[in-house]
């Protein structure tokens, strides 16, 4: 983390995060994470909708992008996705 | 103790709920979210009936239970609405998690806690082993002796929310007040309403996010924030820490309050926090809380005409736990007998007991204290039993070897 840690004093008060969510790497530790052949993809937004961590973002040609900082590897995305375009791959 | 009377008030006949549910009507509530549940359902059938007749301005929300009912609360709260619920046993320990979370995202959600007994067995009559067990939870607790108090706590219980930015729970006993009719004065609405006020929300600065720009704290789609998301080993700590400080920092808040409202009710409850009686030249002294201390009052009387030297305090507020006061207050009592109206299984003494000790333990003038545990699952606690623990008291003079607790009125 890049800034500096504050103490009790200094911390906005009401367990409000300090940093926003995406600072946190949470990504780190995953086994797999998903691979997309964007031959197959058909850009139907499925893997974004379900993805429980909000994962995808709509970068490039219209076909999902994963932000692997913060993808457990859960495979729900590549389960759902309906033209099998998502490969499950170990790290 | 009487101030001085401002404003006409309006004697009613009501019971412990109703009065509850009179301090909501009167006190511009927004949300009440809730369950019924034995001996509370009062509570939220007179409040659900003010807002079917139109009487009042405010959403209730039915749900599906009480870890709903608090939910619901909570999220009224975050999103700025003064919020109020009522729960008692099982409910409140359905509430546990929400509890926690409410407290630690100083939300001020209000809620009346009409104490009843855990299961199991199953016991719908009073005892005190539902909020003790929430005591940790990071709510301020008042404890109520009678349905007049209800009221004027309940009334109070917001504006110490709000500035203290913490959820307060206001306790009655179960079908002891919540049940029992009695005169209430009332105030004038308008009078309520202007002591309340609408509800302020605090604005903070979330530098990392908004830079220097003072946002409200509250869910604005404007500001948007996440309220207790994740802090692990790098915050976490410093969150709880800074709401202890929080508890602490509630202390002159509670007094405050207590002295503003008693310029407009002219009812003053002094001091705040707990209420010696008799104690100034007393050599033994029950502490307790709630309705019970009445009954321990009237045999201070007797036993004093018999020229016995016993005195009571009655602790109203036990979260935050007034350590300072009740170590000054007992220091120049030789001999105190606590009651608890509930158990902690395995340990010492009861909860009161506990944090009583403990408080002594730094006093220079140690007193002996023994434990009283009475009244669980509603049993009664007659003149004769409180008059058997002063005796008791008046006879033991040697702080025992370990702590004993004694059961009143429990058959061997
Ligand atoms: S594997 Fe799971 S977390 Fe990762 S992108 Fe797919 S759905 Fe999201
Ligand atoms: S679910 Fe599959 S096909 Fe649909 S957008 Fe995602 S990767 Fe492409």
């Amino acid at each position: 983390m890049s800034t500096p840690m504050v103490g009790w004093k200094d911390l906005p008060m009401a367990a409000v995060p300090f940093l926003s969510a995406r600072e946190y790497p949470t990504g780190e530790w995953a086994v797999f994470q998903p691979k997309i052949d964007e031959s197959k993809c058909v850009k139907c937004g499925l893997c974004w909708m379900y993805c429980p961590d909000s994962v995808y973002r709509w970068d490039g040609e219209g076909v999902p992008v994963p932000d692997l900082d913060h993808c457990k590897g859960c495979g729900i995305c590549a389960t759902e996705c309906p033209t099998k375009a998502i490969e499950m791959v170990r790290i | 103790m009487v101030v001085q009377k401002l404003v006409s008030q309006t004697m009613m006949a009501l019971n412990g709920d109703e009065a509850v549910a009179w301090a909501v009507k009167q006190s511009n509530v927004d949300v009440v979210a809730a369950y019924p549940i034995t001996p509370q359902t009062i509570i939220v059938e007179r409040i659900s009936e003010f807002v079917h007749n139109g009487e009042v301005d405010m959403e209730f929300i039915r749900v599906e239970s009480e870890h709903s009912a608090l939910s619901a609360s909570w999220g009224a709260a975050l999103a700025g609405a003064r919020a109020f619920t009522a729960t008692a046993a099982n409910g409140l320990a359905l509430m546990w998690e929400i509890l926690y979370i409410t407290a630690s995202t100083r939300t001020p959600v209000v809620m009346a806690v009409v104490n009843r007994a855990l299961s199991a067995p199953i016991n719908i009559h009073n005892d005190h082993s539902d909020s003790m067990g929430a005591r940790d939870s990071g709510w301020i607790q008042i404890y109520s002796e009678d349905a007049q108090e209800a009221y004027d706590n309940t009334i109070m219980a917001f504006r110490i929310a709000e500035e203290a930015m913490l959820p307060v729970m206001v306790t009655l006993d179960g079908f002891t007040i919540s049940h029992t009719l009695q005169n209430v004065s009332v105030l004038p609405d308008e009078v309520v309403s202007n002591f309340v006020g609408i509800r302020k929300i605090p604005r903070i600065k979330l530098p990392h996010i908004y830079g220097e720009k003072e946002i409200p704290l509250m869910l604005n789609p404007k500001y948007p924030i996440s309220f207790g998301p994740l802090d692990l080993f790098d915050y976490y700590f410093e969150h709880k820490v800074q709401q202890n400080e929080a508890m602490k920092a509630s202390i002159p808040i509670i007094e405050k309050v207590h002295r503003e409202f008693a310029e407009i009710s002219g009812r003053s409850y002094e001091p705040v926090h707990m209420i010696p009686y008799k104690t100034e030249d007393a050599d033994v002294v029950l502490l307790g809380l709630s309705s019970t201390m009445s009954v321990v009052r009237k045999v201070v009387d007797e036993l004093r005409s018999e020229g016995k030297k016993v005195g009571a305090i009655r602790l109203r507020v036990f979260r935050p736990f007034p350590a300072d006061m009740i170590r000054k207050e007992l220091s120049k009592i030789s001999t105190v007998g606590i009651l608890d109206r509930s158990l902690s299984f395995g340990a010492e003494g009861g909860p009161v007991f506990m944090e009583v000790r403990s408080a002594l333990y730094s006093s220079s003038s140690k007193p002996t204290v023994y434990d009283y545990v009475y009244g669980l699952g509603g049993r009664d606690l007659p003149p004769k039993l409180i008059k058997k623990a002063f005796n008791e008291l008046l006879e033991a003079r040697e702080e025992p070897e370990k702590p004993v607790i004694k059961y009143l009125g429990v058959r061997e």
